[in-house]
């Protein structure tokens, strides 16, 4: 009778809703990571930076929105925000590495993707913490969805 | 039995339900914390550097070709770096002229250069080229007047400025030829390489005989005056 019901559970899979609850704390640190960067530090975003900030922000408040009840249904609204995220975010690494060339750069004009304000211990860029934490979103969120399932 | 089971589940997970709010509320709350404690160390480190390297900042602020008002032996130096198609500077340049005149005795102001817009290095050129006919203040307050008409979309767009220069007496023809003059590019270049130097990113930016505001607004610009006034005279 309750088959057709979403899976709104007051006991989730055990450990589903700590998996979604680092992915949110990644996201919550990513974005408040990026707002220190510009608001504070002064450094202006580039067009691909603001890319993947649309992709992150949201991601603070679906993620915390399915945690109160849990709700396995968030991984299929914040693993495609995820997933494309991911994609800017690599894309501009591999801009920032060189790999890919310089005349198919989307940004040429203002603020330039390529050079980097930032390289902590040489090579912590900005775009590779981006690309790290929607990896480790994507994985985590992956990760729910298969514990649910089971 | 089984209802008393689901009782009972119930019951725990209403009370893991309490423990993973309060993570997530600390959560929440160390995290907003870390970033307005960072922001305040941040700006604190930021204002001791600053004022260190005020001195340094003099060498790239004491230009001789800059435009000047006030009286040259006046101790307080306001130096502003702007943009003549920034919105944000031509809201300024009243503010600017009321601290000239409040403090007409002790302040005196160079302006330079920084034109971030495209299209706006052209409008800086006119302005230098109108100050050979001695025309420098009544070009770009013309200029700041009508910045709309001439710089839609962010864009400074030169043949649009002509029109607005109309009764100011300027020799347009003569404007036209001085613009492209070799000292102009030196201008331009070297007002340019001072405001990298000076970490000039934004306009307008104004420094305080050497002070850079410690945070951006009017009210700013007013007390860093008025603090500099009082500490030289």
């Amino acid at each position: 009778m309750n088959t057709s019901e979403p899976k709104q559970e007051d006991h989730p899979p055990e450990g589903a809703w700590a998996l979604v609850f680092v992915a949110w704390f990644i996201a919550s640190a990513s974005t408040l990571g990026a707002l220190f960067l510009s608001q504070v530090m002064g450094i202006a975003p580039c067009v691909l930076c603001w890319y993947q900030r649309i992709f992150m922000f949201p991601l603070v408040f679906i993620l915390a929105a399915g945690l109160f009840p849990f709700d396995a249904r968030l991984v299929r609204y914040s693993l495609p925000l995820a997933v494309v995220g991911w994609t800017i975010a690599l894309f501009h690494v591999l801009i920032v590495a060189g790999v890919v060339p310089e005349n198919i750069r989307p940004c040429a004009q203002g603020i330039p993707c390529k050079e980097q304000p930032i390289e902590w211990f040489g090579f912590l860029t900005i775009p590779l913490l981006s690309l790290m934490a929607f990896s480790l979103i994507g994985l985590l969120l992956m990760a729910t969805h298969f514990k649910v399932s089971k | 039995m089984k209802k008393n089971t689901q009782a009972k589940n119930h019951a725990l997970a209403a009370k893991a339900g309490q423990g993973k709010k309060a993570v997530f509320i600390v959560s929440a709350i160390v995290l907003l914390m870390v970033f307005v404690l960072g922001a305040l160390i941040y700006n604190r480190d930021k204002l001791d550097k600053s004022a260190q390297v005020a001195e340094q900042n003099l060498a790239f602020l004491a230009r001789e070709h800059a435009p000047r008002l006030g009286p040259a032996e006046a101790k307080v130096h306001l130096v502003e770096f702007f943009d003549p198609a920034c919105g944000t500077c031509r809201e300024f340049y009243p503010l600017v002229k009321e601290l000239m005149k409040a403090n007409r005795d002790q302040l005196r102001l160079s302006l330079r250069y920084a034109p971030f817009h495209p299209g706006s290095d052209n409008v800086v050129r006119i302005l230098e080229a109108a100050r050979k006919q001695d025309k420098f203040w009544p070009t770009l307050e013309a200029v700041f007047a009508t910045q709309a008409y001439w710089a839609p979309n962010h864009k400074a767009e030169v043949e649009y400025v002509w029109p607005q220069l109309g009764n100011l007496g300027l020799d347009l023809e003569r404007i036209k030829r001085d613009m492209y003059a070799p000292e102009i590019d030196r201008i331009l270049a070297q007002d340019l390489a001072d405001a990298k130097a000076l970490n000039v990113t934004m306009t307008p930016e104004f420094f305080v005989n050497g002070r850079p505001l410690p945070s951006f607004g009017p009210d700013q610009l007013k007390k860093l005056v008025r603090d500099a006034v009082a500490k030289a005279y």
